[in-house]
């Protein structure tokens, strides 16, 4: 048998008050692309953080090809061969790409080497990109090759990959997967942490999970079915959401030619939307990530005004109305950013469910807030909505993702909506709060309300929704019924790969 | 090796503890200070911290103590409120000046006619003057986005020309043979804002309290509160929770503007009596301070105040007194500051001292 590329052995990490890896020990073979799995919180970044030289471990040891690794600084470790690819971006928009690479080497040669290099590396792994192109006009995709092609200039031995396809088109998607198998048949490991089981299925060839913390097992992920693979990781059988058979309501919400500028120099303008939404039905909206999502679900919520009958609700002109309006009739919404948009990081969760409820829930008499009912409305929407935390006394900083998510979206449905706009539900939720979050979309949809869901994750417009409409460059294509649609349709509906050609691929 | 971690919410303990631990700190620091310049380190800070409340002359300092902190109250209510919304009014000193110049004006056009309407009539115009003042930059800043600290900054030395001007020309006493200044509104029985003069008390102390109460309820009880302070943490959350931002910066610069103003008439019909040419005696910004020194708390504005006003008349009887130089309560005043903001950090973050150091 080979030594291993990477051998982990009792890798441990406590932080104040939680154990984030406790004797963590795997290894990672040299070409192989290793699954790294876990709920929100199990401790996945920790890990991936302590092998890039991030954090540093209070125990245990990491080899790299036989010898002691132990990287002070990610300096170090990508000395050593180790890249790693962020969830989150660091680049510079006004500068192009080249430039961003030269930003990130020690030595950097001129640019035109540089450029040569690019376009080198991108023919070898099927990665179109043109070095000089401004950062600025990029899709995500793009974006994410940047950050790809900097890396693999390293000549990396383990290139580390923290949820790569939350901002890719399915065509996007085929063509990083086709580099990451380029990149194994070369020799190269690679570690690929992500949420989406399928993804993980198609692609992987061993999985570790962890829970709380430490292993809790491996598999083969080609082998594992999805539903295994998330009950290992939750650590009990799975709540799959049921769709219940609906009939069809009266129309709630039309949108005609809505158009709206952008509100910031990196906004995307709405083109002309028309659209119709019926009581107990879910429309999802897919589409990658400032396509005009914030847009449609600022306009819609009120806090981009338009033309007064570009939005019709119930039948009457809602455009010029104010988000608290709106809410009175019935229109409510839940944006993608929790922290500092849907809630208030550093205030309590009586005051965050002030935030939204104080004009349906009667909240204040002559402009004095009833604090008193306010508090018992959010200890109402902790208790319907299994948000853990120890009262709603608590900061919203002081919840998980998940569980402020759950808050969040719990609040505007505790509140009886008409039509709900939700903006990317579940995204950075682990797999039981997301289960739990659809249900409570499917179960408002029975009970007659519309419901909007704007997000990335197919998955999950799919298993949802009944109407299916994608958001390209700020216009919405037209709605299609959800059931039947292939991944290529839905694709092609996105817009592609962002004009760039699939062609490249099939070298 | 010692850390800070941050704390996941504010500590209760040190929200409250850490403005007493400030003011030991300046004490100590200040008795090392005043030890260096061959002062009594005891002796001068008893001076300035016990003196004024305590000591025989008691009787005269207190009423000091409460012209003095009466203003700085009345303005950092005002700022309070936009700076916890993210509005940043630098130039209420401008907004005193011209309340005390509006008011002013409108007392002394009535001279001298006696009536009960006169003062009410004064109040309103030192309120609309500091308003109208304060309007400027918040309107320049919701309509062009100019820096609302840029323009109120500058409208202070505005202010202070026409105060000079206002000095020197048309508000000028025609019976004081040229000189510059105004009537003394002090000893116009319809104008004065004096209460009771022995006592220090003017109808400035009451507005300041009244001003107190109203920011605490209007803070913690009104929504309109909860949207100020929803602003200023989340401006985001507060568009989406319906707040209309611009309308917004208005209302904080109209408050902050109209008790600015209305600090600046109580003060030129009493304890100044007149307009003159330096009229104005940097209330305005050390009401900024006092503001900060309150936590933004109205409760903490007025302990804040207080404080203040000790440490000025305090000063000046070590001063006198002692002969200590005015920079050293300077000094001292900015310590006070400084060791509030320094041990701020305890209120967010947790000390830990870990055994061994991290390479």
């Amino acid at each position: 048998m080979t030594t291993p590329l990477l051998r982990l052995r009792g890798l441990t990490k406590a932080y104040p008050g939680v154990v984030a890896n406790q004797d963590v020990s795997f290894d990672i073979q040299p070409g192989e692309i290793h699954a790294l799995l876990g709920e929100n919180g199990a401790g996945k970044s920790t890990l991936v953080k302590t092998i890039y030289g991030l954090v540093k471990p209070d125990a245990g040891q990491m080899e790299l090809q036989g010898a002691v690794f132990a990287p002070a600084e990610p300096r170090a470790a990508r000395m050593a061969g180790v890249a790693m690819v962020f969830q989150h971006f660091s680049l510079f928009d006004a500068m192009n790409v080249a430039e961003n690479i030269a930003l990130g080497m020690e030595n950097p040669p001129p640019q035109r080497e540089i450029a040569a290099r690019v376009r080198l590396v991108s023919d070898q792994y099927g990665l179109p990109l043109d070095p000089l192109r401004i950062v600025g006009e990029l899709s995500a995709g793009e974006r994410q090759r940047v950050e790809i092609v900097r890396c693999l200039l390293q000549d990396p031995k383990l290139l580390i990959m923290d949820e790569p396809t939350s901002v890719l088109t399915p065509q996007e998607v085929a063509i990083l997967f086709e580099t990451l198998r380029r990149l194994r048949a070369a020799g190269a490991a690679i570690l690929y942490i992500s949420h989406k089981l399928e993804e993980i299925r198609a692609l992987c060839d061993a999985a570790t999970v962890l829970r709380l913390g430490r292993v809790v097992g491996s598999c083969d992920p080609r082998t594992t079915s999805a539903r295994e693979m998330a009950e290992l990781m939750v650590g009990s059988s799975l709540h799959v959401p049921h769709k219940a058979a609906r009939p069809e309501g009266e129309v709630i919400l039309t949108l005609q030619g809505l158009s709206a500028k952008a509100p910031h120099r990196f906004g995307t303008a709405l083109r002309d939307i028309d659209l119709t939404v019926r009581r107990g039905e879910i429309l999802g909206i897919g589409g990658v990530a400032g396509n005009g999502q914030d847009e449609l679900v600022a306009a819609l919520s009120g806090e981009i005004r338009t033309r007064r009958d570009m939005v019709l609700f119930d039948g009457k002109s809602i455009g010029h109305l104010a988000p608290n309006a709106r809410r009175r009739l019935g229109l409510l919404a839940a944006p993608e950013e929790r922290m500092g948009h849907a809630a208030a990081p550093d205030m309590s969760l009586t005051e965050n469910a002030l935030l939204t409820a104080a004009a349906r829930q009667d909240l204040t008499a002559r402009g004095f807030v009833r604090w008193g009912k306010a508090r018992e409305f959010a200890a109402n929407v902790i208790a319907a909505f299994d948000v853990r935390t120890p009262g709603a006394g608590n900061t919203a900083r002081s919840l998980s993702g998940g569980n402020l998510q759950k808050f969040v979206i719990g609040r505007e449905i505790m509140q009886d909506p008409a039509l709900l706009v939700v903006n990317q539900p579940t995204w950075g939720v682990d797999a039981s709060a997301a289960a739990a979050i659809r249900q409570a979309l499917l179960d408002l949809a029975a009970k007659g309300a519309a419901v909007i869901c704007i997000s990335q994750d197919l998955d999950e417009l799919m298993e949802i929704s009944d109407r299916f409409a994608a958001l390209n460059a700020g216009r919405l294509s037209a709605p299609r019924p959800a059931q039947g649609l292939s991944v290529e349709q839905i694709g092609l509906m996105l817009g592609g790969a962002h004009d760039m050609e699939v062609a490249h691929v099939d070298a | 090796m010692i850390r800070l971690e941050k704390r996941t919410a504010p500590s209760r303990f040190w929200t409250y503890a850490a403005p007493l631990l400030a003011v030991v700190l300046t004490m100590v620091c200040g008795a090392l200070l005043f030890a260096a310049l061959g002062k009594d380190p005891f002796e001068t800070i008893r001076t300035i911290f016990w003196d004024p409340l305590f000591s025989e002359f008691s009787w005269y300092y207190r009423p000091q103590l409460l012209i003095k902190a009466a203003p700085l109250v009345l303005i950092a209510i005002g700022l309070s409120f936009g700076f916890r919304a993210g509005v940043w009014n630098i130039g209420a000193e401008g907004q005193y000046i011209l309340g005390a110049i509006c008011g002013a004006a409108v007392g002394l056009a009535f001279y001298p006619t006696e009536s009960p309407f006169i003062f009410p009539l004064m109040v309103m115009a030192g309120a609309l003057g500091g308003w109208a003042w304060a309007m400027i930059p918040g309107f320049l800043r919701v309509r062009f986005g100019t820096n609302e600290i840029l323009v109120s900054l500058m409208l202070v030395y505005v202010a202070q020309s026409l105060l000079a001007s206002m000095a020197l020309g048309a508000l000028r006493n025609p019976d004081a043979s040229g000189f510059p200044g105004s009537r003394n509104l002090a000893r116009y029985p319809s104008a004065t804002s004096w209460i009771n003069e022995s006592a220090g008390l003017h109808w400035g102390v009451v507005f300041a309290l009244i001003a107190v109460i109203f920011a605490y309820i209007t803070l913690s009880r009104h929504i309109f509160g909860f949207h100020v302070r929803l602003s200023g943490q989340s401006p985001r959350a507060a568009r989406f929770a319906g707040v209309n931002p611009g309308l917004l910066v208005l209302i904080c610069m109209a408050i902050s503007g109209a008790l600015a103003g209305l600090a600046g008439l109580f003060e030129v019909a009493g304890p100044s009596g007149l307009i003159s040419i330096d009229f104005n005696a940097g209330y305005g910004f050390t009401a900024i301070i006092v503001a900060f020194l309150g936590r933004l708390h109205p409760v903490g504005i007025l302990l804040a105040a207080g404080l203040m006003a000790l440490t000025y008349i305090g000063g000046e009887i070590a001063q006198s007194n002692l002969r200590l130089p005015a920079a050293a309560i300077q000094v001292l005043q900015g310590m006070l500051l400084f060791f509030l903001l320094a041990v701020d950090v305890l209120t967010h973050y947790r000390i830990r001292l870990t055994a061994r150091g991290v390479a």
